[in-house]
């Protein structure tokens, strides 16, 4: 019946052209083929432990992978009376101090060097957008006329253009460090490497040089920050791949840290002598310290790591894996004893 | 002046405001009639003011090329959400603010483009349907001759020429047409569906003007009313100056021929424009789009208040703390960041309030944009699946479901209440002739033949008076009565004529072919069904209506023609419910035939077996037939010609016209002769009980709403299933005092807990409603909610649309649904939460004003358990997670003000605050809200009770919407904290030993977001079609090759380039990948942790048989498991 229904609906079909009759595709019925998974123990149960399992595995792999990273911090804020820098903290002038430690065991290399500042917010809105990208890509009609992003770094009280302008290159830290280790009662200074301390992308494209030599002379005409003690270009008049806006210690300095208390990278240890790392011994920093950050109760210290193919020491992944992981496994063995309970019920 | 008259100068002056051509009345034309001169011949002397009338274009089109962008604009952003976001963009432009304008700049754009888009092709769609009709060829007559022209350049006053199955260029009043009479038939089936001939007359001082000389000599007026939208209502008069004297003649609307009418077996016509375009009828009912909106909606907007309020006291808690902080110097002026002169110098005032709008900006994506465009495209694809399920197509009617409204499809879902009109509805409205009762006796239809009771037809004979007819035997039985009555029956009625072989007697004397013609290529056409069923069970008898030419009925009593002269036709109208036919016999006598429901014409009856009669038709009426009682009366000649004055008085009254008929119809309609009652039955529609079982299984009460009889809507009520045998039927009828009612509505409850029945029913009818509704409400409303079936009879179209007001208004604000089929259930359509028409017999009125048409009752079971369904859980989940998404978007930005000082730095980059809600996260739900099955169809039918599951808007409750808002919150908490935890110290992340900035940092939440988001919704769909699979891999596989390409080039138009590698340098360390990885799975685990858990203990009806459909389904053996596990761990 229904059959014969059919078949006169499609005669009556072909005779009339008008017919209203809906396209009969999967599409347009809504009966497109279709994955329906249904989250249900018996799927989740294998599916937790299985990555539960996981995780705790990877946990550990990362949390014995950054308990194997060496690290040596120093404060050297000398807020204490009795530290060696506490006469530097309110000085104005130079002032250079020096702190010694020792390290017990071999410090494996590469070794790297940061500096730390706390309670320092590099991410205040107008601290981080008070800079002017093209002046420091080298663009000479900026260093004359630069950005009102800058205000109130844009020109000195003379009304002279400040090169590179803002608050964020204004405010460059400057405190040098010289690290010596001290063999058979001789200072030997260790050698520090600035290069390959920035972005290879910020060194290469991002910041540059005018094309004007001597660097010099694209700055006629135009003032260094005023919390500078030398202009851009004397950075690091020893190399002129180091000197100017793609000096690596500025490029560090420009690219701001997302939280108030921070860490940058200042040296690398890369000479062959420490090539394998920093020997057992005692070992002497000396700070040039002129950067202040007593008046907002910051903090400056000196941090020595050495770091694995996941970075520095960090234990918090490790810790997360391994609780994530366990969590799993827990809620696996919850769901099993729910399911066990409550199958037969869905059963009948 | 009259308060109607300041109503209706205030509507002028409104509509001339709205409509795009001021039509410019002005203020002394401000009368109630209009004067038009025809073919525009003005009076050369005497005090004439000219009129001024719209042009005949037609204007359904909303803009012009020159209007669009402004007007657009403006509609737009009259809605709060757009304006919200004009506002913050403006601020943005204003003062300085963390992001660029163009962050809220551009998704605003984007959302005002589509949306643009969406109504700019709509609009053009109907500019080009507007040409068209505008352009059309017609034919005028100008200066004398027959002139072609445009369409929209004919001029009220104007003579048109419509040929034959042309449609009328404009209302017009007919002049003549090619038949003596001056008659033409019509078909009004696009304006009200309603296919069957309509005869239109003219008067005859004009009819005989039939060629364009005739008519250029025509020296005539036509007054009429200003426009109105009631195609039913004309009130005019034309005179016509005939030598020198002024013959007036009243016009009503069977002389206006309607603009989107067809002339029908008419050579051609002539009339007389009398409103055009804008102003004709059909424009008229253009607008009345119903402004309906859905339970969805409302709580959308209630949730789009709540987020503003988080919002603003987001923003006020940072302005607040921001303060806090830089009350210490240090922080508000630290040596590396000094301020400028300016900002030291403005007034702390000023300083806040600019803050506190900097932080309203930097938060205002918490509020989502694109939630409007993405519900308006979902509704508007959506509801392209009701019109082509072909489950909802009706094979034999050629009609599929339509949706003339998108905005309710998730009410559908939602329905509580459901109303529906019996006939029609319940019923195929296909009425048999079973039964009737002539002089107090019954007789039933057998084979063609009238059987009195207690006879079969073979058994002639007897001592009782009977009827036995053949077609050809002669009728010397036939009682005089019996023959009047089945005279009336074939000659009370408003039945058309057509014939097959009808071309032969077009132009000529219909009569002449009568002899030869066999009656079986007649076909009846009329507006009613009962009267076609009547006037063809007569034809079978032998007393057959064989044609109607100008005021003659011509009717065939076995194969002997009589001819009767129709004098007037007192129409139907559903306040009098009955129609009369005044004739005069062949034998000279005037008679009046008068037919209609019982209660209308019993009461006026003096003479003939009145109370067995009254008997029968309850008699009838119990087997479920639709009962009419004819009764007559003899007029003498000075009877008449008081009668005749009576009628043309009142036809030809100007002043209410209407009032005056009634009452010239109540004298004349009285003191009637009762001939007897007709008993027709109306068959159930296919599959009715099944489908009331179904939706009263889902937790829909029903209710059925007529204006049938008591008797006959308990029996329609029982046979259809929404009576069942064993409920107990409370009646509530025939109350005639406040008290009575009362105290029949007080025993009706205490029956109702006193009667240990599961299931009541109760039956009201409508003179005892109105008496509840009026003083008795709540006891009135108590009684009805502890009824599982409502049944109310004799109801006016206005009181069914009470009774839904009466529920939808009650405390618990339940949702209703109304469906019918006829004019009089529009009210009820239109006043209901949702509105459904069914494509019945009784005309399209109802399918014009309902939200959805249907074709069939039966298909309201899958436009509500199916589609219903769907569309709820698809937009509530759409809603859901909307809010969502922009939470989880938003609150690491708020939790980040707390880690720099509060000066409202971005964490993420202006480009990806731009492109999150438009890119990143738009397609994903958009698919999920159009493909989404939780259940499949099938069991969704068979499974009504599944319904229940989401009603009361449960899937939008305060308690879902807390815990999807809650979950957004924990969820960017575990974004920020996360990635905070990561940096720790902030150790080197990368194994070069170098350190990443601030963009890093935002990037990595960014990216933990995104692809959380993505895949919480990756959760939550049930239904994976390949569209979902490629829009939610694609999502986050975009985002990836996006950022990559956005990071990888020196932008040169950028202000900074403070993205430029970020996202390479993240993805470049193993650390952020770990990171990535163990943050996402930590914000999903405790989902799907819960899931399971709820679903193994205490799984909703939904996951019940969702667990079915897969075993069924995908799965024969759950224990394989393990092999789909692979597979299953993607969605993750």
């Amino acid at each position: 019946m229904k059959q014969s229904n059919r078949i006169k609906a499609m005669v009556k079909e072909e005779q009339e052209e008008s017919s209203n009759r809906p396209d009969n595709t999967a599409f347009t019925q809504q009966r497109l083929p279709a994955w329906q998974p249904i989250l249900s123990a018996s799927i989740v149960i294998p599916m937790f432990v299985l990555i539960g399992a996981a995780f705790i595995g990877v946990g550990v792999a990362l949390f014995i992978t950054s308990r194997d990273i060496q690290l040596q911090e120093l404060d050297y804020t000398g807020d204490d009376s009795e530290h060696p820098c506490f006469k530097c903290r309110t000085n104005t002038e130079k002032c250079t101090c020096s702190m010694t430690f020792s390290i017990p065991t071999l410090f494996k290399g590469p070794v790297f060097f940061y500096y730390g500042l706390t309670n320092y917010f590099q991410n205040q809105r107008k601290y981080g957008a008070s800079k002017d990208d093209n002046q420091l890509y080298g663009d000479l009609n900026y260093f004359t006329s630069p950005s009102t992003d800058c205000d109130p770094y844009t020109r000195d009280s003379k009304n002279m253009p400040i090169v590179p302008c803002g608050a964020l290159a204004n405010s460059m830290f400057n405190d040098t460090f010289t690290l010596s280790h001290t063999v058979n009662g001789v200072q030997k200074i260790v050698p520090l490497d600035g290069k390959g301390i920035a972005w290879w992308t910020d060194y290469n494209i991002k910041y540059r040089n005018p094309s004007i030599t001597p660097l010099i002379n694209a700055f006629n005409g135009t003032k260094k920050p005023t919390n500078w003690p030398k202009p851009i270009y004397e950075l690091d008049t020893t190399d002129v791949y180091n000197n100017g806006f793609i000096n690596q210690d500025f490029l560090v300095w420009m690219r701001r840290a997302a939280l108030p208390d921070f860490r940058k990278l200042y040296r690398r240890i890369t000479h062959d002598d420490y090539a394998a790392g920093l020997p057992a011994g005692n070992y002497t920093l000396t700070i040039a310290y002129n950067y202040p950050v007593h008046s907002f109760n910051g903090k400056k210290k000196v941090v020595l790591s050495n770091v694995s193919w996941m970075g520095g020491k960090n234990d918090f992944l490790g810790i997360a894996y391994i609780v994530v992981g366990s969590m799993c496994v827990v809620m696996s063995i919850v769901m099993l004893i729910v399911y066990a309970r409550f199958k037969f019920g869905e059963d009948d | 002046m009259s308060t109607s008259k300041v109503l209706k100068r205030l509507w002028f002056v409104f509509s001339s405001l709205l409509s795009p051509f001021p039509q410019g009345f002005d203020p002394p034309h401000q009368s109630d009639t209009r004067t038009v001169y025809v073919a525009n011949r003005f009076p050369e002397h005497g005090h004439y003011i000219p009129q001024r009338f719209a042009d005949n274009r037609i204007i359904s089109s909303k803009y012009t090329i020159w209007n669009f962008v402004p007007k657009n604009l403006f509609e737009q952003f009259r809605r709060i959400a757009n304006f919200y976001f004009l506002i913050i963009f403006l601020v943005q432009l204003m003062i300085d603010t963390p992001t660029s304008p163009v962050t809220s700049g551009l998704p605003l754009l984007f959302v005002i483009t589509v949306t643009a888009i969406k109504q700019g092709y709509e609009d053009w769609l109907r500019h080009k349907a507007d040409n068209e009709v505008n352009g059309a060829p017609v034919f005028v007559v100008r200066s004398g001759s027959l002139v072609q022209t445009r369409s929209k350049n004919i001029r009220v006053g104007d003579i048109v020429r419509v040929a034959k199955d042309e449609t009328f260029p404009a209302d017009l009043v007919l002049l003549s047409s090619d038949r003596a009479d001056g008659t033409c038939h019509i078909t009004t089936a696009s304006l009200d569906g309603e296919t069957n001939l309509k005869t239109h007359f003219s008067v005859p001082e004009t009819s005989v003007c039939q060629s364009v000389s005739q008519l250029e000599a025509l020296q005539a007026v036509v007054e009429c009313q200003q426009p109105e939208a009631d195609l039913y209502r004309f009130v005019g008069r034309v005179t016509v100056t005939q030598h020198g004297e002024e013959i007036v003649r009243p016009l009503g609307p069977e002389n206006l021929l309607l603009r989107g009418a067809r002339l029908k077996n008419t050579k051609e016509i002539f009339g007389v424009a009398v409103y055009t375009g804008m102003e004709s009828k059909m424009a008229l009912n253009y607008k009345c789009k119903s402004q309906k909106r859905s339970a969805v909606e409302k709580s959308m907007n209630t949730f789009l208040i709540i987020y503003l309020v988080i919002l603003l006291s987001e923003a006020v808690l940072s302005t607040i703390l921001k303060y806090a902080w830089q009350s210490e110097d240090e922080w508000n002026e630290p040596f590396y960041n000094q301020k400028t002169e300016q900002e030291r110098n403005s007034s702390p005032i000023l300083q806040f309030i600019s803050d506190f709008l900097a932080f309203l900006v930097l938060y205002n994506f918490i509020i989502p944009i694109s939630l409007y465009v993405t519900v308006e495209m979902q509704k508007f694809l959506g509801s392209f699946f009701i019109g082509w399920d072909l489950d909802l197509y009706h094979e034999e009617s050629n009609q599929k479901a339509q949706v003339n409204t998108s905005d309710l499809n998730e009410e559908l879902g939602q329905v509580e209440y459901l109303f529906t009109d019996k006939t029609g509805t319940l019923t195929e409205n296909e009425m048999q002739f079973r039964e009737c009762s002539i002089n107090g006796i019954k007789y039933r239809e057998m084979n063609g033949k009238l059987v009195p009771e207690g006879m079969t037809g073979d058994s002639p004979g007897g001592s009782s008076p009977q009827l036995v007819i053949h077609t050809n035997s002669c009728c010397t039985k036939l009682m005089s009565e019996e023959l009047l009555f089945l005279k009336a029956v074939s000659l009370c009625h408003t039945v058309q004529i057509s014939y097959n072989q009808s071309e032969s007697w077009l132009g000529g004397d219909p009569f002449s072919h009568t002899n030869s013609f066999s009656f079986s290529h007649m076909e009846y056409y009329a507006a009613s069904p009962d009267e076609k069923a009547l006037v063809e069970a007569t034809r079978r008898i032998g007393v057959a209506f064989t044609g109607c030419s100008g005021d003659t009925m011509e009717i065939n009593t076995f194969g002997k023609t009589e001819k009767y002269k129709l004098l007037h036709v007192l129409e139907f109208d559903p306040n009098r419910r009955r129609m009369s036919v005044i004739l005069e016999t062949p034998s000279g006598g005037k008679m009046l035939f008068t037919k209609g429901a019982e209660s209308a014409v019993l009461p006026f009856t003096t003479t003939g077996e009145i109370e067995k009669t009254r008997l029968h038709v309850d008699e009838f009426a119990l087997k479920g037939l639709r009962t009419l009682v004819v009764a007559c009366r003899h007029f003498s000649p000075k009877e008449y010609i008081d009668v005749d004055k009576r009628l043309m008085s009142a036809r030809t009254a100007l002043q209410r016209r209407e009032e005056k008929l009634q009452q010239a119809f109540a004298h004349i309609e009285n003191h009637l002769h009762l001939l007897g009652a007709t008993g027709v039955e109306d068959k159930l529609q296919d599959k009715v009980p099944e489908t009331i079982e179904v939706l009263r299984r889902a937790g829909i009460k029903i209710w059925v709403l007529t204006g049938d009889k008591h008797e006959t809507a308990v029996s329609v009520s029982l046979s259809c299933g929404h009576f069942h045998r064993t409920m107990n039927i409370l009646e509530l009828l025939q109350q005639r005092s406040d008290n009575e009612c009362a105290e029949q509505l007080r025993r009706l409850a205490r029956r109702i807990k006193e009667d240990h029945v599961i299931q009541h029913g109760l039956v009201v009818d409508g003179a005892s409603l109105s008496l509840a509704l009026r003083e008795h409400e709540k006891l009135f409303m108590e009684v009805c909610k502890n009824c599982s079936a409502v049944l109310c009879c004799r109801m006016a179209p206005l009181q069914k649309a009470k009774v839904v007001r009466l529920l939808k208004t009650s405390p618990e604000k339940p949702i209703t649904l109304a469906v019918g089929d006829g004019a009089n259930d529009v009210s009820m359509i239109q006043e209901a939460h949702v509105g459904i028409g069914i494509m019945g017999k009784e005309g399209r009125q109802a399918v014009r004003n309902s939200d959805y048409a249907i074709a069939r009752f039966k298909f309201l079971a899958k436009l509500l358990l199916v589609h219903g369904h769907f569309y709820y859980i698809r937009i509530a989940t759409l809603v859901q997670y909307f809010f969502y998404k922009n939470v989880c978007f938003i609150t690491p930005q708020f939790l980040y003000q707390f880690f720099c000082l509060f000066s409202q730095q971005t964490l993420y980059d202006s480009v990806y605050l731009t492109l999150y809600n438009i890119c990143f996260t738009s397609l994903p739900i958009l698919v999920y809200s159009l493909f989404e099955q939780l259940v499949h169809p099938d069991i969704l039918q068979a499974k009504p009770s599944l319904y229940r599951d989401i009603s009361k808007n449960s899937l939008l409750s305060f308690r879902t919407f807390l815990y999807w808002t809650m979950l957004g919150f924990t969820h960017a908490f575990v974004f920020f904290f996360g990635s905070y935890l990561l940096m720790g110290e902030d150790t080197s992340l990368m194994s070069n030993g170098q350190m990443f900035g601030n963009w890093t940092f935002g990037t990595l939440v960014f990216t933990v977001m995104v692809i959380t988001v993505t895949l919480k919704l990756a959760l939550e769909t049930q239904f994976w079609t390949w569209m979902n699979h490629f829009v939610t891999w694609g999502s986050i596989a975009f985002y990836f090759i996006f950022s990559l390409f956005y990071g990888g080039i020196i932008w040169p138009f950028l202000h900074t380039q403070d993205m430029y590698f970020v996202f390479v340098q993240l993805l470049s360390c193993g650390s952020a990948w770990f990171a990535i990885v163990i943050i996402v799975i930590t914000c999903l685990f405790p989902e799907v942790m819960k899931k399971v858990l709820y679903r193994h203990l205490c799984p909703t009806s939904t996951q019940k048989s969702q667990v079915t459909t897969s075993s069924q389904i995908l799965c024969p053996e759950p224990r394989a498991s393990w092999a789909k596990l692979g597979r299953r761990f993607e969605i993750r």
